[in-house]
């Protein structure tokens, strides 16, 4: 049985991970594969904390849920990105400067 | 040392050298593959955390409806959107914005000291559920206890998350439409 802070670091790692491609990359896209990584990070540690829920299988549910709300959001920001792309005729998250057209 | 282990640490290392892979790259086409290994390796990790179940949704939701989401996105899209701002640095690793690399580095300092925290002196419920044998175990059938907590425990959160994801699916498919034509 693997220990809970194995599993606790390599998440760790990959949330960080995540957090630079969110802060660096001047490709919406890039930016939204960042929130993915940390979005799978967050449900690393869900289901290795669940592991000790033996009853009620709560830390595994609400991986599920995770996993279904980060769905949509890529979704949204999905098509978000594209009527960006088709207004601002760039998806660099610097060049998108102002609130209203 | 121990295969179980053995493995772990290979999709340990495959995930997260794969996700540094991934920022690291200058090529969006590249870095979006790669993004599937990742997936499948965390997808593995997750069979290590007993939760069989997770480990396929994830191969089902992301592997095979995110990315693929994600490659028609910037496929079907203008050519532009798949030339990655490359001007400038020609090469596989681009200059590192040293900036985001000092915030995400504190962030996982931080991060470590609150793994070391809850291995040092764990929490009350984790030593509770060791003593009393509550651990999911090797031969579990996760998915049959899953499905019945799903169904009774949790049915509320599941019924708001099932609305939610109908909202959010029909917001991007409004999003994405085609405007009209003005004039």
């Amino acid at each position: 049985m693997i220990s809970l802070s194995h599993f606790l670091i390599v998440s760790a790692l990959l949330f960080s991970t995540g957090m630079y491609a969110v802060l660096a990359k001047k490709n919406a896209i890039l930016v939204l594969v960042g929130i993915e990584l940390m979005i799978n990070a967050a449900v690393l540690n869900l289901v290795a904390f669940g592991r000790y829920d033996g009853t009620f299988y709560g830390g595994q549910t609400f991986a599920l849920f995770a996993i279904v709300l980060a769905a949509a959001a890529v979704a949204v920001a999905l098509a978000i990105i594209l009527n960006v792309y088709k207004h601002y005729k760039s998806i660099n998250p610097d060049d998108i400067n102002d609130l209203k057209d | 040392m121990n295969i179980n282990l053995l493995l772990f640490y290979v999709l340990a290392f495959t995930a997260v050298g794969s996700a540094i892979l991934i920022v690291s790259m200058k090529n969006l086409v590249r870095s979006l593959f790669l993004f599937f290994v990742t997936l499948f390796a965390v997808a593995g990790l997750y069979v290590f955390a007993l939760a069989d179940f997770v480990a396929v949704t994830q191969v089902i939701v992301y592997v095979g409806g995110v990315l693929v989401l994600m490659l028609f996105a910037f496929m079907l899209s203008n050519k532009v959107l798949l030339n990655d701002l490359q001007s400038g640095f020609k090469g596989v690793f681009s200059i590192p914005s040293w900036q985001a690399g000092m915030v995400s580095l504190a962030l996982f300092t931080v991060l470590l000291t609150v793994v070391w925290q809850v291995a040092t002196n764990q929490p009350q419920w984790i030593t509770d559920a060791k003593e009393k044998q509550l651990l999911i175990q090797h031969h579990d059938n996760t998915i049959h206890h899953l499905g019945i907590n799903l169904m009774t425990r949790f049915i509320l959160p599941f019924e708001v998350v099932s609305i939610f994801l109908m909202m959010a699916l029909m917001g991007a498919a409004h999003l994405a439409r085609k405007e009209k034509r003005l004039q």
